[in-house]
């Protein structure tokens, strides 16, 4: 009996251990930022000094952005909302009334930006992100038609076959220089 | 009848709160795994924009930061209003992207260097100058992969 008490006085009270935890869980709490590495991923153009060969294009299939310095759009000669952007890119990839006007096919389509030097990032970006919205729109519906799933469940050659259906080609060209922060 | 009243007076239900450290030891272990203590101190204000079509960075090994913005007050004085190129804890100018990218690719084993991606963090009120000029300096170096960084966002209708 006497050996038992003993043997109680020594135990160390462990009570205090969940306080100790909810201190380091706390300061833990404060000093994350959960990693919010995501973005809108871009494939720059191999650079070369010298000035690109002249390529004459069909002007039907292209389709071009430019972004002023006061962050308006002027779309193939014509002032448009940024909202109104993705859809219309859509109807000019695909044609489906077979305009004369518009890209002969998504293959042959080819959207150009050019914005100015003092154009917003976020609206250039926005603008980016529209277009390429334009496109992971049209690559989900033709997946659904073609084999009728998402494209997040197909394979990556099926993925690589709706791809090259309707190939990405957004070319950037050299901004223009209004509107420079002095 | 009376058999009830005995049981609710004899037993007195404790709940044992043995378990609530390991319960906290657990959370606190999950925090300590996803906390990423930020190495590198922001000397310009990054607010980045808002996007739908986004891509994760999934290699943090492979990904060097470039950050664009217009300098935190206590750097106003020093360095002005206008927007500056961050890399790592200087401020900088295009001219030194070329190196920056040069001393992160050595860091990284010679079969994956083709897969380095360049996450541009960049404020929202930021000017395309400055972007264009780091483009151009990216295209340059070789670095032609490159990411937006942006908050997520749903699609517009």
């Amino acid at each position: 009996m006497a050996k038992n008490k003993h043997r109680m006085r020594n135990e160390i009270n462990a009570g205090s251990m969940a306080d100790i935890a909810f201190l380091l869980l706390i300061f833990f709490l404060v000093t994350t930022t959960i990693a919010e590495d995501k973005g809108v991923l871009v494939k720059l153009p191999q650079w070369s000094e010298e000035p690109p060969p002249e390529i004459k294009l069909n002007t039907r299939n292209v389709y071009s952005v430019l972004v002023n310095a006061q962050n308006q759009l002027l779309v193939r000669g014509e002032v448009m909302k940024i909202g109104d952007l993705k859809n219309n890119t859509k109807i000019f990839i695909v044609n489906p009334q077979k305009l004369e006007n518009m890209a002969e096919s998504p293959t042959k389509a080819l959207i150009s930006i050019k914005n100015d030097r003092g154009t917003q990032y976020h609206t250039y970006l926005e603008v980016y992100n529209e277009l390429k919205a334009a496109y992971n729109e049209l690559w989900e519906e033709s997946a659904q038609i073609k084999f009728g799933k998402n494209m997040d469940e197909l394979s990556n050659a099926q993925q690589k076959e709706i791809r090259d259906a309707i190939p990405l080609v957004i070319s950037e060209a050299e901004p223009t220089k209004f509107g420079e922060e002095k | 009848m009376s058999k009830f009243k005995k049981k609710q007076g004899n037993t007195t239900p404790a709940i044992s709160t043995a378990s609530l450290p390991d319960i906290v030891f657990m959370l606190l272990f999950f925090f300590m795994v996803v906390t990423k203590m930020r190495d590198t101190e922001l000397m310009v204000k990054v607010n980045t924009p808002q996007a739908s079509e986004l891509t994760k960075l999934e290699k943090k090994t492979l990904v060097n930061f470039i950050f664009i913005g217009r300098p935190i007050d206590k750097y106003k004085s020093k360095w002005g209003t206008k927007p500056r190129i961050q890399l790592g804890d200087k401020f900088a100018t295009t001219d030194d992207i070329p190196l920056f990218l040069e001393k992160h690719k050595v860091s990284v084993a010679e079969s994956q260097r083709q897969s380095i991606i360049s996450s541009l963090k960049i404020d929202n009120d930021v000017t395309m100058g400055v972007v264009g000029d780091v483009k151009t300096s990216l295209r340059k170096a070789g670095q032609l992969k490159i990411n937006y960084s942006a908050k997520k966002r749903d699609r517009t209708k």
